[in-house]
């Protein structure tokens, strides 16, 4: 028998317990959380996808949808089910909340002999975010270390962050191109939130298995309708990871990548990939960890200068363009440079991998080229150079 | 005819009209909020939509709309050339040859003999070209029609005297930074955003239809790689063929990867390509 606690009973929740919130719970948290000024945003259906959203109850929720993924492939299909978290990522990655597409960064107005120059305000807005995964907390994380903890820190970013509330919920249902298992960001999560849920729907009935994460999650999390966990309830969570981990539809062999990318350079790989390679970008827009920005400054009619920071992509030609020209001309060029910089070079310069599985990539590219499958075919005749196969197309 | 007061040191601004619909140059009077500021930062010295009074050359920038289609145009171009110090053009015409360079695939005469009861009065090229074909050009702004805020981004860059922001990129990167969910991927929509060059600000996929190619190819565009992708995802060849076959059907990219569909919708299905497929001839 449970103990259940109501919303006002003062029980107090601590870092380490582990609770059971059922619907309505959830729903009050969500409440809760919208009363404490935070700018709730979570999952939510729009054209076809699974994609950030205005959140203001469960009902906004996407229940009982699901998706079907497969290389350039994503599908939503509805089932009478009532899960509420029954999905694997979307095209839409949180980093955008923090590292928007598009912002002004400052405009100067001459004023006489001098300039005026005025930045944009603070932004004042509380985020909370409900119903991240795992991979997208890990993701987050990548991010920190180069946008705020790095030696030169955006501090619009940094602001959005710190006033940032995440409710990880845990992965019960990884997509045909998800890998997180293989770069250890999911399914289960052990930190980086406020609040984690793992989402059961067993012979014990539909509820969500609720861990805080930090004091706040806690104090939160004592305010709402929960019971305490009891074993089943604790096994549950861990029946979904597990179920979870062998759904995985992709894996990636992470021993001694990093170094099999370094010494593969020349691989005429890089060009077979070229040739069905857009170029168009999406895989690098679609990652959460993607942070290459391109900064112009313009002028207007008023005479005003703008000094504005948008997405931009490896992939892009101008990115590496220099002196002359782009440094990348390439397509086999650019994919190398992207491929690499994920999985090895990241490591040399921030201690971590950056991808972490979302599979985002491989959904979201048109042509369906798969990171995963790329990394196999270089492993399986690793140390081949282009500059033995003379005829390869478009080697530089 | 008007003389320019010798007061006036505002640069002049030329507008040039050649084998064109006008919707292109009708886009600086589109610049509805900004056009009397404009005015007082060029003189608009030749624009004959929006005045007869002209001022005679040389101008600081003329903006050419249109494509090369007739012999007085191939000579009138030099003319407009020689007036300028710096020469815009703009629009898929001025920039690609426009849809009437689907007359560059057909039989000479072809497109005359449908559209006119009296061809023998018209006196026309063969081909339809885009103006750097025939003068040299500073800057190409794409579009059909162009972006009124490309416009003036490249106005206000040749008056600082900088470099125009304006990205070589594919639309892609527009859907992506407005959120648009990817149609290929999500609907298998045919979509020509991988190959196209941004400047619309993607507005087609964001009401749900595939990207028509309107601003012509994007830099390094990989035809070939997303005809075989549209053709895997069940895009019948000849459909593929006209994709690649509309305002900017001579633009180089585009050109090459209609021609392959082409003659390979003709080999697996026996027959050429016909008119009502769309195509052309």
């Amino acid at each position: 028998m449970t103990t259940r606690h109501e919303a006002s009973d003062g029980s107090t929740i601590e870092p380490g317990d582990v609770v059971v919130l059922h619907v309505q719970g959830l729903e009050e948290l969500i409440a809760s959380l919208i009363d404490a000024g935070f700018d709730t945003r979570g999952p939510s259906v729009r054209n076809g996808a699974i994609v950030p959203g205005a959140l203001h109850g469960v009902t906004d929720l996407p229940k009982g949808v699901h998706d079907v993924q497969a290389p350039g492939r994503y599908r939503l299909e509805h089932s009478d089910d009532g899960q509420l978290f029954g999905w694997a990522v979307g095209p839409g990655s949180w980093k955008a909340e923090f590292f928007p597409p598009s912002q002004e960064l400052w405009r100067a107005s001459p004023a006489g002999d001098s300039m005026v120059f005025t930045e944009p305000a603070p932004d004042q807005r509380r985020l909370a975010i409900i119903g991240a995964r795992p991979c997208e907390v890990a993701a987050l994380s990548v991010l920190d270390r180069v946008l705020a903890n790095g030696e030169h820190r955006d501090p619009r970013y940094v602001e959005r962050r710190d006033a940032n509330f995440v409710v990880v919920v845990e992965c019960g249902r990884p997509g045909a191109t998800c890998f997180c298992s293989s770069m250890g960001t999911g399914p289960g999560i052990d930190a980086g939130f406020d609040v984690a849920l793992t989402e059961v729907d067993d012979s014990d009935g539909h509820r969500f298995v609720a861990r805080p994460g930090t004091q706040r999650g806690a104090d939160f999390l004592s305010r709402v309708t929960h019971e305490e966990s009891t074993d089943r309830d604790r096994g549950a969570r861990v029946a979904v990871l597990e179920r979870a981990g062998v759904q995985m539809g992709r894996r990636l062999d992470t021993e001694g990548l990093a170094s099999l990318l370094a010494r593969n350079v020349e691989h005429p790989h890089w060009d077979e990939v070229a040739e069905r390679c857009l170029s168009c970008a999406n895989c690098t827009l679609v990652c959460p960890t993607c942070f290459c920005s391109d900064v112009r400054d313009t002028t207007d009619l008023a005479g005003d200068f703008h000094r504005r920071r948008t997405w931009s992509s490896c992939f892009d030609l101008d990115h590496s363009y220099l002196h002359g020209g782009p440094v990348r001309a390439s397509v086999s060029s650019r994919y190398r440079q992207w491929m690499t910089h994920k999985l090895s070079t990241w490591w040399d310069q921030f201690d971590t991998s950056g991808c972490v599985g979302c599979g985002r990539c491989v959904t979201w590219c048109p042509v369906g080229i798969d990171i995963t499958e790329e990394v196999r075919a270089i492993a399986t005749s690793d140390g081949a150079s282009r500059r033995d196969v003379p005829s390869v197309k478009g080697a530089p | 005819m008007t003389v320019a007061p010798l007061t006036d040191s505002r640069p002049t601004l030329a507008v040039w009209k050649f084998a064109s619909c006008d919707g292109c140059q009708l886009s600086l009077l589109d610049c509805e909020d900004e056009l009397l500021t404009l005015a007082g930062a060029v003189r608009f010295a030749h624009f004959t939509e929006m005045s007869r009074s002209t001022i005679p050359g040389p101008y600081d920038v003329s903006l050419v709309e249109g494509s090369i289609c007739t012999p007085e145009d191939a000579e009138r171009i030099k003319d407009v050339r020689a007036n300028s110090r710096y020469l815009v053009t703009i629009g898929a015409c001025a920039t690609a040859g426009g849809i009437q360079g689907l007359k560059n695939f057909a039989a000479a005469g072809a497109y005359a003999g449908a559209v006119y009861a009296h061809p023998e009065y018209l006196r026309t090229l063969e081909s339809s070209t885009p103006i750097a074909e025939h003068v040299a050009v500073d800057y190409e702004l794409r579009g059909c029609p162009i972006d009124r805020g490309q416009l003036l981004e490249v106005l206000l860059a040749f008056l600082a005297g900088r470099r125009p922001v304006i990205a070589g990129h594919s639309v892609c990167q527009e859907c992506k930074g407005r959120g648009t969910v990817c149609l290929l991927v999500s609907e298998g929509t045919a979509c020509l955003g991988p190959v196209t060059r941004a400047g619309c600000g993607a507005l087609c996929p964001a009401t749900g239809r595939g990207c028509f190619g309107c601003f012509g190819p994007c830099e390094g565009a990989n035809t070939s790689a997303l005809a075989t992708q549209l053709r895997e995802t069940g895009t019948d060849e000849f459909e593929v063929a006209r994709l690649f076959h509309t305002f900017n059907a001579w633009a180089p990219a585009f050109r090459d990867q209609f021609e392959t569909s082409a003659a390979l919708a003709a080999a697996t299905s026996g027959r050429e390509v016909r008119r009502d497929d769309g195509v052309g001839r």
